[in-house]
């Protein structure tokens, strides 16, 4: 009997005293961690599902001296965190929503990092037989044929870029064959190609995991389908403990030379051909072009 | 189904060939759990033994409440830890949010319901005459607690299992609370999920394995005390 506490108790106090330990090993990393600096980047699935921030990240950390904390998120709910101040830096592709955003007054600088596009993507016997054709006139298709059609439907900026499409083809998407994931573009890749159905992505994160897709590039090149990424800095607007330095020194860093050339290099070594192209300084229009 | 054995090989070799970042995700998923876990525990025992022990107004509610929290989903936890956690938060200058800490806070109070509600069903079951007796043979209340601890030991360390099989395995407060930061939260669970994603299958299913292997292993040590101690007696 007393054995039997003895033993268990033992083992209660053995975890007690690990989970001391590291209560007071995190404790002591967390109190280190202002002389660390750390700071947190909301961004969008795709850079983290296309493994690009793996290869930023860790050059910004040598180079800065900043640690940081990724929230990949959608890009709807990157902002929000934004605009509460639980986020110090940006990292977002839905334009209209970040100028709305902007305007608000809350954030410090905005500015273009890189783009890449979005492709329409679909089962190779392309049942709606828009192979070639425009975004939009791809999308009217699709609706007419009813063919099934996965959205992310998590407010993320390939959402929002879906979202605007369906009006240019003249579309109120709507019905069985529409269907919403509210899941991040790998999982939705994955949807639609086991549903054989067409979907919407960045041509990064399909690039990425193409081998395990039956999913086809059926519509690209479109004006309107560029997906162009910027960067945002906070201010102590959004909220008394953001770091506006943190964000700057990520802003100013992403934006610089060295940064742009890992992004334009990055993916070509695996895919044959970069998942973004650099597009620090230059004017917004002339993408694409 | 290739996929399931390219995971299995992959687990094998991950474990093998010493690769820095699953040692360093496995270990953080066991100090997370276990701490979580013996937080729960020393909250829940006290509050279990009282429910099942004391008599006052509200007993059945808490324990209703108790049976409740068992069912939780974590997801609702991590959300409420997190708005508690926010730069905006209450408590938010502490600046947890995104750290192993954040998410030992989200799995104790995962656990802790269910130490409360299995607890309280153990040391109800014991008979009552046992504490009768106790008395009567002159123990003192905290003897004859303890002894009570002891007649009822088997679902006591049932408890303690549960409680670190439902946080090891858990995803949604983990991600939610933690953010799946690499080298700093991220735990066997949400990399799967992470791997998964990134449409790595066979990487998930080897995080998946490996999170089964290291359950495996910590019930395997408390199912042999909690039978040793039944041989003994």
């Amino acid at each position: 009997m007393r054995r039997a506490l003895t033993v268990v108790s033992a083992w209660i106090a053995a975890i007690v005293l690990a989970g001391c330990g590291t209560a007071a090993t995190s404790g002591g990393a967390a109190s280190q961690a202002p002389a660390e600096k750390s700071l947190i980047l909301a961004t969008t699935t795709s850079t983290q599902d296309s493994g690009l921030l793996d290869e930023l990240l860790p050059a910004f950390t040598r180079d800065s001296g900043w640690q940081v904390k990724t929230l990949a998120v959608g890009s709807g709910q990157a902002i929000e965190l934004g605009r509460r101040g639980e986020a110090d830096a940006l990292l977002v592709h839905s334009p209209a929503a970040e100028l709305e955003f902007v305007a608000e007054g809350t954030t410090g600088s905005r500015r273009l990092v890189m783009h890449n596009d979005f492709v329409l993507l679909g089962p190779k016997d392309d049942p709606a037989d828009i192979k070639g054709a425009s975004a939009t006139e791809a999308m009217k298709k699709i609706a007419t044929a009813e063919a099934v059609f996965v959205s992310r439907g998590d407010e993320s900026g390939t959402h929002a870029k879906e979202k605007g499409l369906w009006p240019k083809a003249g579309v109120t998407p709507g019905g069985s064959w529409y269907q919403s994931t509210g899941q991040g573009m790998g999982e939705t890749l994955r949807v639609a190609s086991e549903k054989a159905g067409y979907t919407l992505s960045d041509r990064a994160t399909y690039l990425a995991q193409r081998g395990s897709l039956a999913l086809d590039v059926l519509s690209e090149g479109d004006p309107g389908l560029l997906n162009v990424y910027h960067v945002i800095e906070m201010t102590k607007k959004a909220g008394q403990l953001v770091q506006p330095e943190g964000a700057k020194a990520f802003a100013d860093w992403i934006v610089a030379a060295p940064a742009q050339q890992i992004i334009g290099e990055f993916g070509r070594a695996k895919f044959g051909q970069p998942l973004f192209t650099p597009d620090a300084g230059k004017d917004e229009s002339t993408l694409g072009q | 189904m290739d996929v399931l054995l390219d995971g299995l090989v992959d687990a094998v070799r991950l474990l093998l060939t010493g690769d820095q970042d699953s040692w360093s995700i496995t270990a953080l998923t066991l100090r997370v759990s276990l701490t979580a876990t013996a937080i729960a525990l020393l909250l829940g025992l006290p509050l279990g033994a009282t429910i099942a022990l004391a008599r006052f107004p509200g007993r059945r509610i808490a324990l209703a409440a108790a049976n409740t929290g068992m069912g939780m989903p974590p997801v609702v936890v991590g959300l409420f830890v997190t708005v508690l956690l926010w730069r905006s938060g209450p408590i938010g200058g502490l600046g947890l949010l995104y750290t192993p800490t954040a998410m030992v806070i989200a799995q104790a109070a995962i656990a802790t319901p269910i130490v409360v509600a299995l607890v309280a069903a153990a040391l109800q079951q014991v008979d009552p005459d046992f504490r009768v007796q106790m008395q009567a043979l002159g123990a003192t209340p905290i003897r004859a607690f303890a002894a009570l601890l002891g007649e009822a030991r088997l679902p006591l360390l049932a408890a303690a299992m549960a409680a670190f099989g439902a946080v090891v395995s858990e995803v949604g407060a983990a991600q939610m609370v933690g953010g799946n930061l690499a080298g700093q939260t991220r735990v066997l669970t949400t990399a799967a999920v992470l791997a998964t994603s990134r449409g790595q299958f066979s990487l998930a299913i080897a995080f998946g394995l490996i999170l089964l292997l290291i359950a495996f292993c910590v019930n395997l040590s408390l199912t042999l005390i909690q039978q040793r101690q039944t041989a003994l007696r």
